[in-house]
């Protein structure tokens, strides 16, 4: 199966090929660059495989959370690409990439993945891997202010992410000596969504480019005006 | 060559295809009108969002609406400025990687090039040169029209754009959203001549426009009219559709004298409406009638290529690919985008 990833949710920007199992991948910190970067970096690894756009047989790419224009990059992209041909996307969670790419990075189990949300706020989800090496989320993700992050209130954690940099000191007040590690500038990547993505994918876990849209967990955008009189 | 054209600059997601030799093919529109209503204005945050979300749905559509698939696309065209920065780039997104993956050259376009070349859709196109009054929601502009690329800027507005003065306007009326059309639906019922409001900017040579100070008039006029009015519902609502007819008339008459002034200064007969504010009848007529008079003619979109679409894109988007542009594998677009910056093509 070949499987082409992408993620421009964060500062960083990175696009990877998975050819069974085996995964080639482009990643680059470059704020504001990804619009400039992303298609370069696909083009690059298909033509180095030998391949074609019409030759992916799944896409997949950081659906969010993360900056807002950010993850519409990432979907956009893969919209037009799997809509030329008609090819299935896997949407993952950039949360559950980041605590991937964690867990690949220390050997740790059990990650708490935060996104610097701005306006006082992160992004937040609680990751473990179980037996088979799946990466499941414990609760739900959300955006919540640091104070309220629903830091698990047993087992040992790895925290990562811009949250982590931003707010640690309030967050990791809960988690006392139950945190193992720390790795504050952990980005998600295309590599981690393309491991992802390759068993969500087998589990039925793929949608249409029509549907291959961002979830942004920030959803109170706009404040309506007070009714005029 | 067939074109598929992606607008999205601000509350609209507009689609199309336009064959070089057949002409327009099919066409589709969604308007988020509804869902910025009840913020009382257009949310760029929401506006992305929805982009987003209907640019493949709408695409499918054009496709079946033309008996075409994904593989009868030649060329992709997206409007890549002036506008929302992140309504915008959902589109270019979009756009720039489905010509790449279909292996077929894209190319950005210009929002108010395709306003000011829309009428070069109807079955009556004008031919080069021409005046071009372009009267859109961000947008007041005068042009002298040579060649397509070719404009030079004969005058503009120094404040707000007419659309955006009839939103304004309308809004303190307290007449509903978007407020441009609903304003000229009432002034309809407005009686001519019981309010005068001032002319800006005419008795002065020149061809710039300013339109905050009539939008203060109106104000003015209202908040007078809705005293003397205390309890009288019904003098109040034939006094609110006059003021809307002495706004419409000034704006109307403002601009009919502007173009005269244009069609003069550059010796030219034939003078075309494009942008929103062109849906308004009064001002297609009191046009047409002053045209006439100078023994020229007038040219004009359809209502609904006056507002924003995807045909006016997928042509204009067209004919510069035909001319041999396009776009390198980059994704852009620009808030800003001066459109006497744009290159002109050969014929
Ligand atoms: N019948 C009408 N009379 C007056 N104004 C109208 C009428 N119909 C539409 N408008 C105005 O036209 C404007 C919308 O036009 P259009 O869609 O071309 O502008 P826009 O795309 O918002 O702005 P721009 O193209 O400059 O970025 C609005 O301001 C609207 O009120
Ligand atoms: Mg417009």
């Amino acid at each position: 199966m070949k499987l082409l990833a992408l993620d421009t949710s964060t500062e960083a920007c990175s696009a990877a090929l998975s050819i069974d199992g085996e995964i080639k991948q482009h990643y680059q910190v470059a704020p504001r660059e990804h619009t400039h970067l992303i298609l370069g970096m696909i083009e690059s690894l298909l033509q180095d495989a030998g391949l074609k756009s019409s030759d992916i047989d799944v896409m997949a790419f950081g659906r969010g959370p993360g900056s807002f224009m950010g993850v519409r990059v990432a979907a956009g992209v893969v919209q037009g690409i799997a809509f030329a041909h008609s090819i299935p996307v896997v949407p993952v969670s950039t949360l559950a990439a980041m605590a991937s790419v964690a867990m690949q990075e220390t050997g740790q189990t059990q990650v708490l993945a935060a996104i610097d949300a701005r306006m006082k706020e992160v992004y937040w989800g609680a990751y473990c891997q179980d037996e088979a090496g799946q990466i499941v989320l414990q609760g739900e993700e959300c955006v919540v202010a640091p104070e309220q992050a629903p830091v698990p209130a047993q087992g040992e954690w790895l925290t990562a992410g811009t949250g982590w940099a931003s707010y640690g000191a309030i967050m990791r007040s809960a988690l006392g000596e139950r945190c193992v590690g720390s790795l504050p500038d952990c980005f998600p990547s295309a590599e981690a969504i393309a491991r992802l993505a390759i068993s969500a994918y087998q589990n039925g876990g793929a949608v249409t480019a029509a549907e291959a849209v961002p979830v942004y967990l920030r959803d109170n955008v706009a404040s309506k005006p007070k009714s005029a009189l | 060559m067939i074109v598929l054209g992606i607008e999205s600059s601000c509350d609209e997601t507009g689609i199309a295809l336009y064959d070089s030799e057949k002409g327009l093919l099919s066409h589709v529109l969604h308007s988020q009108i509804e869902l910025h209503a009840e913020y009382g204005g257009v949310v760029p945050e929401l506006a992305s969002r929805d982009h987003i979300r209907h640019l493949v749905p709408l695409m499918e559509q054009t496709l079946q609406q033309a008996g075409l698939t994904q593989k009868d696309i030649q060329g992709v065209a997206y409007t890549a400025g002036p506008g929302l920065i992140g309504a915008l780039m959902s589109g270019a997104c979009v756009g720039r990687s489905l010509a790449w993956a279909l292996g077929v050259p894209a190319q950005e376009v210009h929002h108010m090039e395709g306003h000011l070349l829309a009428p070069m859709l109807e079955e009556n196109p004008p031919e080069f040169p021409f005046v071009a009054l372009l009267v859109s929601g961000g947008h007041t502009l005068l042009a002298h029209v040579t060649g397509v690329g070719q404009y030079e800027i004969l005058g503009q507005s120094l404040d707000d754009a007419a659309g955006e003065a009839f939103d304004k306007t309308a809004k303190m009326l307290g007449l509903g959203y978007p407020g441009g059309p609903i304003l000229a639906k009432l002034a309809v019922k407005g009686v001519a001549g019981v309010y005068r409001f001032p002319r800006p900017m005419t008795d002065r040579p020149g061809l710039d426009f300013s339109f905050s100070g009539l939008k203060t008039f109106a104000l003015n006029t209202w908040q007078k009219l809705q005293v003397e009015c205390e309890g009288q519902t019904e003098k109040l609502e034939q006094g609110q559709a006059d003021v809307a007819r002495a706004f419409e008339e000034a704006v109307v008459d403002t601009l009919s004298l502007k173009c005269r002034r244009a069609l003069k200064q550059v010796h030219c007969k034939r003078l075309v409406i494009a942008g929103g504010v062109g849906a308004n009848q009064h001002l297609r007529q009191q046009l047409k009638a002053m045209v006439k008079k100078e023994g020229g003619e007038l040219y004009y979109p359809r209502i609904e290529f006056c507002t924003d679409n995807g045909a006016m894109i997928a042509y204009v988007g067209c004919l510069r690919l035909m001319a041999g542009e396009s776009k390198a594998l980059s994704i852009d677009a620009r808030a800003r985008w001066p459109i006497d910056e744009l290159p002109s093509i050969r014929d």
